[in-house]
């Protein structure tokens, strides 16, 4: 998924004691009772507790104690499962959490004591710890950011590797919207004040830990929705198992209350039931694995339902920045001079725009005679720039009107070739630039933007998931809808300003659709907020990172793409462990109730299709078969089952046959195996 | 194929054939559009003035389930009085009696119910006037508010974002006046042709050909035959219903209320997806229900017609098949696709006792009621199915990676909530009842009743215990038709499955409008590729398994205890 896995074994040496332990203090009836379905089986272990110390004192009427024992023992260990299940989440999301979180613990901070402190404007250090909201501190070069931040004053290269696993550094400067640092980081040159922007223990990683942990998890709308069903295919197997009794006193069948314990066991979904909560962490953790830090869970489920993705054209559909594809001398310029005309007008030429025309000229600059040369920078007036040379001559470049003017004040016209490749770059989604050497048009540069490789499969994969995609960016509405038609986008917002964005989001979520866009700027803020999913980026502003209910630690902007996938493999493997866990009972079934009838009605032995041992064995077999089979699954909980955006109804088709054909059949094998081996001790 | 086999065909394609127009009909009526009973408006206007309704003004769910559940309660207190007292009212020829309290509890509350579950035979037990006047009355109105339901929940998935079902007394009315009404005076004539009595006239007498004298009832019964099967109420004029000679005279007359009582559960699907303008997801619901059907039918047919295994054994040919308790003039082929269809659609009436259908055959009848949605009663079937299809949505839904949605809303926690309810319900209704008449019977067989639970069953063991469950689940289905051999006319029978029929009456409906009512009034989301498509093959292949492992999981061991244990000890 993320290129930054970290701790992408299932299970870890040391995460597992610690969640075994866990199983065990979540035995608490306090906790025990917020999963309602695992609640009953645990009263269960309780009743038949009761029954082997009842057998213990003498009674007959309840078949051997070893027998009940065993039943008790594994109905305990089913119970125990469920609660590793959930302990290995929470400690997989938490280990997870806190590796991103130790790198800034105790860092010591360079704290500017402000007014009315003895000296204004003394650094002292202190450390991390005691830093609060609206603190200032201090960062130079090679210092640990000690807490998250706005930088206030001041720009500074900053190597976020530890927190995105990306090695090239990246600039954060005060104002605008790359202004936000994170503690953990490390500044690699120049001094920056900082503003902290959270309260101790109340950064997102910190509230993310929370939610982890269960202190402050809350369920899900659609996992309450989701165990009020479980809860009522418990009540009615409940039902199953209270009337069982009259029915059997009808038919003069005595049925131990072990027999009625394993069977209601065996058929309430246990599978299911105590894999929930975890499959609800392990989606909180996989999107912190992909570098998301969600600030709920329901946002992590509100992505699989997502219909309409607003995505920036730079960096998320075309690599950063332009580039220069092509030379179009005017007539009568020869290719070579026109080439070298434009390399020496972006020799001082520092944006990536002015790189891209070095290096698509192939010329090496070093040779090229410029001593004694005057550079002229690019202004807003001039709208061009160039060189000029000892030599007296003076080359430009610049947007078609500008060095127009340029040409047309010298008494030059444009020539005809030059006006209309300008116009044929235009439409085609370039951007022209137009050369001059001594006021005279010599011919055009094509920039082009470049569309990411593989972009146009993933959003082809969107639109198989059913979710549109929607360009946002600055260039005119012709430039726009020739990138979107060869990106494959299916909706674009050209000219965008930071309402646009916003209007587009309402008007979208009107229309009943869940919308969600990634930020970064204040101006975005506003935007995120109103958006179903808003996802900031972790080098945005403090309002951007508040506004959103996501945090991309990675700023990338396809990570949306990702986010969606998550969301929805959280909702299909809910989905398809309960049709799992209910398919589950029909053998439950085959086992268990032959078993309960045998002895009075002898011809029942014809459902017992399994051809089970004894009604003992038959009935130990199913109850080891409805433990076992949690910690199996506990692994697919974890990871998820695997999206495939083939269409909704071929993903049902398949989901069935799997979970749902399959969960009929895996059973009957399995209580089978376990029979042949209960066997040789029964 | 032989010529039973060819009867049973040609009657299931021509109730199909009947079914498509009348459904493109009902669809048409209720948008508002022009039709060919226009000329009922009158008649409706009449109606409205005099009740002071205004039939424009839509209706909330709660509205409209609050005026459904009014006038129903009203009826209830009205044939509970009129049968209490019915011996002092006119139209009684024969001078049959009031019937006891508890009785007349039960036989009000069945027949306000659409059960039609008889505690008592209804040519000593009924006068002419009841027959008429509660009885008839009330198959009418229980059919019609089963149709109004129906199309409740129609205006709540026909429109994007609503609040308005409908208004119940409009729906009620026209459910009425502009379909069961003309349809019922049609079949009526034809029954009466067929020689059905419609006369007024109190017992006749005839002389056997031994000499004997017979009394022989009678009584205006063609019309009440005709709404029993049109409005899948089921309740017989005589008591032994269909299989009766006046009732059912011939195996044209057997056909035609074979039609007539799958005719509207099934038009009201076709009225679905003409009235919703989304004709696949009716055709797949259709087709499902089909399947549903021809799973109960062709083995329970196949087991009839291939006769007892124990009667084979002791040398007896039977070539016509298993024939106890089957009317020669209708054969088991016959016998054996009324039961079934009977039993599915909640009618209950019965041209053979399911008491000697072979074992399996009659757990399918019991399957047939357990599952109450393979095309179901008038206007309730559909509703029975909407619950099932909320839950395979909302599994369905999640399977495909998606929160749950069905025609653009959300199902969330309030909607599973009921649906989870419903499906509940029945299931404490049925083996609740079950097991507390298995408790009486062993524990208290000899208390001090009128009727000591000890001689509740004519038969022991297996098949008793398939007669008390076979009553629950008759009458939570509110089907109607008996395991016979029950004593079931007294205080504990009468008194449990009054109660079972009205919960199991009224919950499912309250619940399936309240979701549809619910639902409506969510903002709507379209469509997207991603979107779980509720009209597939797939989806309704989803539902099916849904309804089975449901059905499966809830009453396995009832079904083993009773018919399984029975087949397997044959």
């Amino acid at each position: 998924m993320s290129k930054h896995n970290r701790n992408s074994k299932l299970f870890e040496g040391s995460l597992v004691s610690g969640a075994l332990k866990q199983s065990f203090v979540k035995l608490k009836p306090g906790v025990m009772l917020k999963n309602p379905v695992m609640f009953t089986v645990y009263v269960g272990t309780i009743i038949m507790m009761g029954v082997c110390a009842w057998i213990a004192s003498g009674e007959k009427s309840q078949g051997s104690l070893a027998y009940n024992l065993t039943i008790t023992i594994i109905l305990l260990v089913t119970v125990l499962f469920a609660n590793f299940a959930e302990a290995i989440a929470e400690a997989r999301g938490k280990a997870q959490a806190d590796s991103l979180r130790k790198t800034r613990e105790d860092t010591p901070a360079k704290k500017v004591m402000t007014v009315g402190d003895m000296y204004v404007n003394e650094i002292k250090l202190v450390p991390s710890s005691q830093l609060v909201k609206g603190d200032m501190f201090i960062c130079e070069t090679g210092d640990i950011i000690p807490m998250d931040g706005e930088i206030v004053q001041g720009l500074a290269t900053i190597d976020e590797s530890a927190i995105t696993g990306e090695s090239a550094p990246v600039i954060r400067e005060a104002g605008g919207d790359k202004s936000s640092v994170t503690g953990g980081t490390k500044v690699l040159s120049d001094r920056i004040k900082v503003r902290v922007t959270t309260e101790p223990g109340e950064s997102f990683l910190d509230k993310m830990i929370a939610l982890v942990e269960g202190a402050s998890r809350q369920k899900t709308p659609n996992e309450i929705a989701l165990t009020i069903l479980l809860a009522s295919f418990t009540i009615i197997f409940l039902i199953v198992c209270v009337t069982l009794k009259p029915f059997a006193d009808y038919a003069n069948t005595p049925i131990t209350i072990a027999a009625f314990v394993s069977l209601y066991v065996c058929l309430i979904p246990t599978t299911i039931g105590g894999l929930l909560s975890a499959i609800g962490i392990a989606g909180m953790d996989r999107a912190l694995r992909a570098n998301v830090i969600t600030k709920s869970g329901k946002a992590v489920e509100t992505a699989g339902d997502l219909d309409t993705l607003l995505l920036d054209k730079t960096g998320t559909i075309t690599i950063g920045n332009r580039k220069a594809t092509n030379f179009y001398p005017a007539n009568g310029i020869s290719a070579a001079s026109f080439t070298e005309a434009c390399a020496l007008s972006s020799i001082a030429d520092e944006t990536p725009e002015g790189k891209s025309i070095i290096e698509l000229s192939k010329l090496d600059v070093k040779k090229l005679h410029t001593d004694g040369a005057r550079f002229i920078e690019f202004t807003a007036e001039t709208r061009s720039s160039g060189i000029d040379l000892p030599s007296g001559v003076k080359i430009r470049k610049g947007a078609f009107d500008s060095i127009r003017n340029l040409a047309n004040k010298a008494g030059n016209s444009v020539p005809q070739e030059t006006a209309d490749k300008v116009k044929d770059i235009s439409s085609n989604g370039g951007t022209p630039l137009v050369v001059s050497e001594n006021n005279k048009v010599i011919g055009v540069i094509e920039l082009q933007d470049i569309i990411k490789p593989g972009i146009q499969e993933r959003f082809e994969r969107l639109r198989k998931m059913g979710v549109k995609t929607v360009m946002v960016t600055g260039d005119n509405p012709l430039t726009a809808k020739y990138i979107a038609e060869k990106a494959g986008v299916d909706d674009f917002i050209a000219e965008a300003k930071p309402e646009d964005k916003m209007n587009y989001i309402k008007q979208e979520q009107q229309g009943g659709k869940l919308v969600a866009m990634m930020g970064d700027g204040t101006n975005d803020a506003p935007a995120l907020a109103q958006a179903d999913v808003g996802v900031a980026m972790n080098s945005g502003t403090a309002a951007a990172k508040e506004a959103g209910n996501m945090v991309d630690l990675d700023n990338d902007p396809t990570k949306l793409i990702e986010i969606v996938e998550i969301g929805k493999q959280l909702l299909m493997t809910r989905g398809t462990l309960t049709t799992f866990s209910i398919a589950n009972d029909v053998a439950k079934y085959f086992a268990i109730v032959p078993a309960l009838f045998i002895a009075s009605i002898p011809a029942l032995q014809a459902l017992n299709i399994m051809r089970l041992h004894s009604p003992e064995s038959a009935i130990l077999s199913a109850v080891i078969f409805n433990a076992i089979i949690i910690p199996m699954l506990i692994p697919l909980a974890l990871k998820g089952v695997a999206y495939k955006p083939i269409g909704a109804s071929a993903l049902l088709r398949r989901n069935l046959l799997i979970y749902g054909l399959g969960g009929v059949i895996v059973p009957f094998i399995g209580i089978k195996l376990i029979d042949l081996a209960v066997a040789l001790f029964v | 194929m032989n010529t039973e086999l060819i009867g049973v065909v040609v009657t299931f394609l021509l109730t199909v054939l009947l079914a498509f127009p009348l459904g493109k009909y009902i669809a048409k009526m209720f948008a508002g559009e022009r039709t060919i009973t226009d000329f009922m408006n009158p008649v409706e206007r009449f109606i409205y003035r005099i009740s002071g309704i205004d039939p424009k003004k839509g209706m909330n769910w709660k509205e409209f389930l609050k005026s459904m559940l009014a006038i129903n309660m009203l009826w209830l207190f009205y044939a509970f009085f009129l049968l209490l007292n019915q011996s002092h009212l006119p139209l009684n020829p024969d001078g049959n009696p009031n019937m006891t309290p508890d009785l007349s509890f039960n036989t009000a509350i069945s027949f306000l119910v659409n059960c039609n579950l008889q505690h008592y035979s209804g040519e000593s037990g009924l006068t002419y006037f009841t027959q008429l006047f509660v009885i008839t009355f009330l198959q009418f109105v229980s059919a019609a508010t089963g149709i109004a339901a129906a199309v409740a929940l129609f205006n709540g998935l026909k429109h994007k974002t609503t609040d308005n079902l409908g208004n119940f007394w409009d729906i009620f009315t026209k459910s009425i006046t502009r379909i069961l009404l003309p349809l019922c005076i049609v079949m009526a004539v034809i029954m009466a042709f067929n020689g059905s009595p419609a006369s007024f006239d109190g017992k006749d007498t005839i002389t056997t050909l031994q000499g004997d004298t017979v009394n022989v009832s009678r009584g205006p019964a063609a019309g009440m035959i005709a709404i029993k099967h049109l409005g899948t109420n089921g309740g017989g004029w005589f008591g032994a219903n269909s299989a009766h000679p006046l009732e059912n005279p011939n195996y044209v007359t057997n056909m035609i209320e074979l039609i007539a009582q799958v005719l509207i559960p099934i038009a009201m699907l076709f009225a679905l997806g003409f009235y919703i303008k989304r004709k696949k997801f009716a055709y797949v619901i259709f087709g499902i229900m089909t399947v549903g059907m021809l799973f109960l039918i062709v083995p329970t047919m196949n087991w009839e017609m291939h006769g007892n295994p124990e009667i084979a054994k002791m040398g007896i040919l039977q070539a016509t098949g298993a024939m106890e308790g089957k009317e020669v003039r209708f054969g088991p082929a016959a016998s054996a696709y009324w039961s079934i269809v009977t039993t599915i659609i909640s009618t209950g009436s019965v041209n053979s006792m399911h008491d000697s259908s072979m074992p399996l055959s009659g757990m399918m009848q019991m399957l047939g009621m357990l599952i109450n949605a393979f095309y179901g009663g008038c206007g309730v079937g559909i509703l029975n199915y909407y619950i099932y299809i909320i839950i395979a949505v909302f599994i369905g839904g999640l399977m495909v990676g998606r929160t749950p949605e069905f025609m653009g809303h959300k199902v969330e926690a309030r909607e599973v909530k009921i649906a989870a309810l419903v499906t509940l319900l029945s299931a404490f209704l049925i083996k609740g009842g079950t097991a507390l008449a298995a408790y009486y019977f062993v524990k208290h067989g000899n208390a001090d009743w009128t009727v000591q639970p000890a001689n509740w069953l004519n038969n022991p063991g297996n098949h008793g215990f398939s007669e008390m469950f076979y009553e629950f689940t008759s009458s939570n289905a509110n089907n109607g038709s008996g395991f016979e051999g029950l004593g079931d006319n007294n205080i504990f029978w009468n008194v449990t499955t009054g109660f079972v029929l009205i919960l199991g009456r009224f919950l499912p409906i309250i619940g399936p409008i309240a979701i549809a009512g619910l639902l409506a009034k969510k903002k709507f989301i379209p469509e997207s590729s991603g979107t779980l498509k509720v009209d597939s093959l797939t989806f309704g292949v989803l539902t099916f398994a849904i309804i089975i492992i449901i059905t499966a999981l809830s009453y396995f061991p009832p079904l083993v205890l009773g018919p399984i244990a029975e087949y397997f000890s044959l």
